[in-house]
């Protein structure tokens, strides 16, 4: 798919929780079409300090309105400041960047595991996968019952479960300690995760004991986004790979974990 | 109807704005965002005799105005270039330059020497200023006895335009210029980075895996035009200026500063269509000024 540069129009700025934001941006043109995982690389404007575009995942696509959702944690000052756009602000985006998730097969069951705003290409996928929701098994994780987003419009599309780590919401503990996991997790075919980067690490070194399909999302520090800058590398098995282009989204057994 | 076509020795450019080596891979990285034959040139990523996996991650810091990078010259070596890129980028109707890398006099010789082989590569840029690599780079671009030695050497084997890369980690960059000039080069191109670093408050670690990496971005700029004006007083070969172009007005400005092209780096991460905006910001500055060929611009100063 063709990446392109191109202002979005803020349609909708809204506040999850207190560090969520769903942002909604309105594409002048038909938009490209773009697959669970791929990324788009934002242009902060206004903030002195802020020199770099900012990359969010994609949490979902509205191709007849012509809009794309990002789910944008605050996790720095970028993200911050992007937080702070106001509705009709024309916001300078490049995409679709990355390669998305391997879609599942008509025959698979998967579980989609996310934490943090790693949860938005969990939704997405879960959403557009096309598989029947008994086959669909979504684990989210987070801190606490108020760092969890709503999720109530992807209910349809799969079966939830939640952790905490104070046992708030769902089962005390890590993603890693849920029951989903902890039993039976051989009833899956394919295993695909989004997340803070030791919360993947702990997931993919299980799956690849299990021998289970598994892919992971990485989030190594970009400049380009675009795979000129060679800034972002995963060190893999077959050497530096760049994770904007090459990934984000790569087999565990291609990593070094 | 402007001229904006300049001379780098034997090589034409169809107007002076190159993208800087290391900023768009081979040039079919960026080529789903403008069209590469409305560039005067693309000096592809910096190239080394053998397959370079580069330094550790993370390789780059986010910097007031600009960016720190630690690359280390990662690229998977000549062979592979002349094998697998050359003949898909080969026909591009822009002037290809190759970014050379070294170790040794001697790997710069047997590198240069394999480019010369190849008809669509017209000029070379002789890289003697990379901050990122513990061997060779910028030691050979900080002193003109080193930098003598391998232009030297390079020379003596490269018939084409040899584009010399200059270093601004010196303490006179003209005295280097003028050291290259001596030894034969046809151009020199500046400023690579400047030696910078950056460390994290919290965990009192540095930022990049390497302690120390080149900064680059609008930050460097006023060094950089200090510093191409400073060789361009000092050479009578073309200087190609680089460092922090953001835009028309800070290309015109290093022209006007004695700049006979210039090459536009980092803001090709921030947004890859800025050298074709500015190509056509150039021709409408010309308009407004009643300038009808570029070349009334390089160093016009008017101190």
């Amino acid at each position: 798919m063709k990446k392109t540069v191109i202002d979005l129009l803020l349609l909708e700025n809204k506040q999850l929780n207190k560090d969520n934001f769903l942002l909604k941006l309105q594409s002048p043109v038909p938009v490209s079409e773009i697959f669970p995982g791929q990324f788009v690389n934002v242009e902060i404007k206004n903030a002195q300090e802020i020199f770099l575009r900012r990359p969010f995942s994609v949490l979902d696509v509205d191709y007849k309105n012509q809009t794309i959702s990002l789910l944008v944690k605050i996790l720095g000052r970028g993200s911050k400041k992007l937080t702070e756009s106001q509705v009709g602000n024309k916001i300078s985006t490049i995409l679709p960047l990355g390669k998305s998730f391997t879609l599942p097969n008509k025959e698979d069951k998967v579980l989609l595991i996310g934490g943090g705003s790693g949860v938005a290409p969990m939704l997405f996928l879960a959403k557009i996968c096309g598989l029947p929701t008994e086959n669909v098994h979504i684990l989210i994780g987070a801190r606490s019952s108020s760092d969890h987003v709503d999720i109530e419009e992807y209910k349809p599309y799969g079966n939830f479960y939640f952790t905490t780590e104070d046992g708030s919401l769902g089962e005390k503990g890590y993603v890693t300690n849920h029951s989903v996991f902890t039993t039976n997790l051989n009833q899956f075919t394919k295993v695909y995760t989004c997340g803070p980067d030791q919360m993947m690490k702990a997931i993919g070194r299980i799956a690849i004991k299990s021998d289970l399909f598994c892919e992971v999302s990485l989030e190594n520090m970009m400049a380009c986004g675009f795979g000129v800058c060679l800034c972002c590398v995963e060190d893999t098995k077959a050497g530096h790979k760049c994770v904007c282009t090459d990934g984000p989204v790569f087999n565990v057994n291609e990593l070094k974990w | 109807m402007v001229n904006l076509g300049v001379k780098i020795h034997n090589l034409d450019l169809k107007n002076p704005v190159m993208t800087a080596s290391g900023t768009c891979g081979f040039g079919e990285e960026i080529a789903d965002f403008i069209d590469l034959s409305l560039l005067g040139g693309i000096v592809v990523k910096g190239t080394t005799l053998k397959h370079r996996e580069g330094n550790a991650y993370p390789r780059m810091a986010e910097t007031p105005s600009g960016m720190l990078n630690a690359v280390g010259l990662q690229n998977k070596g000549v062979d592979n270039f002349i094998a697998n890129i050359y003949p898909r980028i080969k026909d591009i109707d822009t002037q290809i330059v190759v970014n050379v890398n070294g170790s040794t006099i001697e790997d710069y010789v047997a590198l240069t020497e394999r480019l010369n082989e190849l008809e669509k590569i017209p000029a070379i840029e002789l890289n003697i200023s990379c901050p990122n690599v513990k061997e060779g780079g910028m030691a050979f671009g900080i002193s003109c006895p080193s930098a003598e030695a391998v232009v030297k050497a390079v020379r003596a084997v490269y018939s084409k335009t040899l584009i010399v890369k200059l270093s601004p980690n010196v303490t006179n960059i003209a005295d280097i210029a003028r050291a290259v000039e001596s030894q034969g080069a046809d151009s020199v191109s500046l400023i690579n980075t400047l030696l910078g670093m950056a460390v994290n408050a919290e965990t009192r670690k540095p930022v990049l895996s390497t302690i120390t990496g080149g900064l680059s971005g609008p930050a460097i700029k006023p060094i950089a035009l200090r510093m191409v004006w400073q060789v361009f007083n000092a050479v009578k070969i073309p200087v190609i200026g680089m460092g922090g172009i953001m835009n028309a007005t800070d290309a015109i400005e290093f022209m006007i500063a004695g700049a006979s092209a210039v090459q536009v780096g980092t803001a090709i991460f921030i947004d890859p269509t800025i050298p074709v905006k500015i190509v056509d910001e150039l021709s409408t500055y010309m308009e407004r000024h009643k300038i009808q060929s570029v070349n009334e611009l390089i160093g016009s100063l008017q101190c």
